[in-house]
């Protein structure tokens, strides 16, 4: 039921008064405003435009970070590798109570990080013998063989702080040589060409990249440093001293309190509860006691402040 | 003569890329920009509100 | 044809003629008669600066896609290469700024308006559904600037929208898909969802004052609560 005061007979009676005004003049003069404004603005403030990472760019500010992430690729440990549907079955995905919407949609963008990271660029290079020889060896191994290299490296790594320098040589079989190259062709460029076009020639889905490069700790420092980072609101924030997306103000605030901040199913929950109130954003008209709220904080009496008065002396 | 390309070039008076501030109270964090934005929006909203608006003039 | 209508001949009364043509420029003409879309009148209680922040949000809209096009003629690469094309792009960040900030205004007013009353909640629904779009309008547009904002926005989004499967539709990281979306499908619903808006408030015409509090103006939900009718009194 409409509340009393928000009762209009219909049909509508015709207003009492009326006077006359342009409606086109009002959209032009609106126009006019807008575009000074924007002409100004965009005068005195220009836009922001960092510069991308690359791989390339990872690779030589921080070769230790790249080589223990592309090893993270290559044994599974990535948060790509086992991150779940779309890109693989590692993982059951979020869930809303028992609603696992991420896993039912399925494997749509398969990525293999393994092959799709380290294998297959260092496979269609061109190569030295040795790295050849390596590349053969580890293909033609036993996932047993394999697993067991990428551990005694992975152990090896992480004790000696992920410097590769300091590794012993012979650990890990050929997994040294074989990451130690990709190195070499991530720094020299040629790895973000070759992650992009493994689909083809033309390629506009920056999929492959943008996944190895998050997996890193590279990209995350400089967005940390930026304070774009989850925990710092940074949905809403741009580079510099920009204002950047201010209307994702509430969906933002979620992730910095509990139980969400510290929840696996944090992002899942949060997009259900945004549906909720966005939802209920939508039929306000017919929410009980939200459309009572602006009869109780009367902002309309200012607004109508000219049409009381005039009913009031009559 | 100015051209399009002088003007673009002339624009950015107030260079905006520096390292943003950043304004923390308790759990909130918010840039110094997103609040000067919210805070113009508040702003225009209350003078909206209670500027008084020329009569006999057309608006709507 | 159902009726033979001779050029030049207009159709009597209550006669069904001219098929579907007819048909819908009868009700176009009954819903929108001319003086009521494009009226030079309005009622006098529309008398407050509030009211300006509607148009004012179109008008941004208008700008909004005007400097779109205009980044559209050189393709996505070009305002990372041309001054020019750099200032274009600032004209189309910051008409997107003043775009969401009018209309963020304009919501508010309405809210303390309760403009949906007398029919008009499809007015307030198709108002707050274009909101979400705009969003994602904008958010499809942060996606494709082709820069670190780019690569870290949807990085971190993918995570939500994969939570809850739509990642798997709607890929954050496929530049192509987009920056379709941002050009073609979501401006097409957001253009189409603000006509719908528009020719509502024609339609119904603005939303009349709500009654000043009268005596027995009960809460929430009391059937037998006598508020002040719409109409001269108070």
């Amino acid at each position: 039921m409409t509340p009393p005061w928000a009762r209009i007979p219909q049909p509508e009676a015709a207003p009492a008064e009326t006077r006359s005004y342009d409606l086109v003049k009002e959209f032009v003069i609106a126009l006019v405003a807008v575009l000074v404004l924007t002409l100004a603005g965009a005068a005195v403030f220009g836009a922001p435009d960092d510069k991308p990472v690359t791989l390339a760019a990872w690779a030589k500010a921080d070769p230790n970070d790249f080589t223990a992430t592309a090893l993270s690729e290559l044994d599974g440990s990535s948060d790509t590798a086992g991150y779940g549907a779309p890109y693989n079955t590692a993982a059951p995905g979020q869930k809303i109570g028992p609603v696992g919407l991420q896993k039912a949609a399925g494997v749509r963008h398969p990525v293999d990080t393994a092959k799709d990271f380290v294998l297959a660029p260092l496979a269609n290079a061109p190569q030295t013998p040795d790295v050849a020889a390596a590349l053969a060896q580890y293909q033609s191994a036993t996932p047993d063989q394999q697993a067991a290299w990428d551990k005694a490296y992975s152990d090896a790594l992480t004790a000696a702080n992920d410097d590769p320098a300091l590794v012993l040589p012979d650990t890990g079989g050929p997994v040294p040589v074989l990451l130690k190259q990709l190195l070499a062709q991530a720094s020299s460029g040629s790895l973000d060409g070759a992650l992009l076009s493994q689909g083809g020639f033309y390629q506009s889905d920056y999929t492959k990249p943008l996944l190895f490069l998050a997996d890193g700790g590279y990209l995350s420092g400089r967005a940390d440093a930026k304070h774009l980072s989850g925990d710092q609101w940074g949905m809403m924030n741009e580079t510099g001293n920009y204002p950047g997306q201010a209307w994702l103000w509430l969906y933002t605030f979620w992730y910095q309190i509990s139980p969400f901040n510290h929840s696996d199913n944090a992002d899942a929950l949060i997009w259900g509860l945004m549906a909720v109130l966005t939802l209920g954003f939508i039929l306000i008209p017919f929410i009980p006691g939200v459309r009572s709220i602006p009869r109780y904080v009367p902002v309309y009496r200012l607004i109508w402040r000219d049409h009381y008065r005039r009913q009031l002396e009559r | 003569m100015a051209t399009p390309h002088t003007f673009a070039v002339a624009m950015a008076s107030v260079d905006l890329n520096r390292p943003g501030h950043y304004l923390h109270w308790g759990v909130i964090l918010i840039s110094v920009a997103n609040l000067v934005v919210i805070g113009i929006m508040i702003l225009l909203f209350v003078l909206a509100l209670v500027l008084p608006f020329p009569k006999g003039r057309g608006r709507g | 044809m159902s009726a033979d209508i001779t050029p030049g001949s207009v159709p009597s009364e209550g006669v069904e003629a001219g098929g579907w043509t007819g048909a819908v420029r009868r009700g176009a003409v009954r819903a929108f008669p001319p003086d009521k879309l494009l009226p030079d009148r309005q009622p006098s209680y529309v008398a407050s600066w509030i009211y300006v922040f509607g148009v004012l949000t179109l008008a941004a809209l208008a700008v909004v896609i005007g400097t779109g096009c205009v980044l559209a003629l050189k393709g996505p690469g070009w305002w990372h290469v041309s001054s020019t094309g750099r200032y274009v792009n600032a004209l189309h960040l910051w008409s997107v700024e003043l775009f969401m900030a009018f209309m963020v205004i304009h919501l508010w007013g309405k809210f303390f308006m309760a403009a949906w009353r007398g029919r008009r909640a499809m007015t307030w629904i198709t108002g707050a559904v274009a909101f979400t779009a705009s969003v994602g309008t904008a958010f499809t547009g942060y996606l494709t600037q082709q820069n670190f904002d780019s690569q870290w926005i949807s990085t971190q989004a993918k995570d939500g929208l994969n939570s809850v499967g739509i990642g798997a539709f709607f890929n954050v990281l496929d530049f192509g898909q987009m920056l379709m979306w941002h050009i073609v499908l979501l401006p097409l619903a957001l253009v189409g969802l603000t006509v719908w808006h528009v020719l509502l408030v024609r339609h119904r015409g603005v939303v009349p004052p709500i009654p000043l509090l009268t005596a027995g103006d009960a809460p929430e939900g009391d059937p037998a609560a006598e508020a002040g009718d719409e109409g001269g009194g108070s």
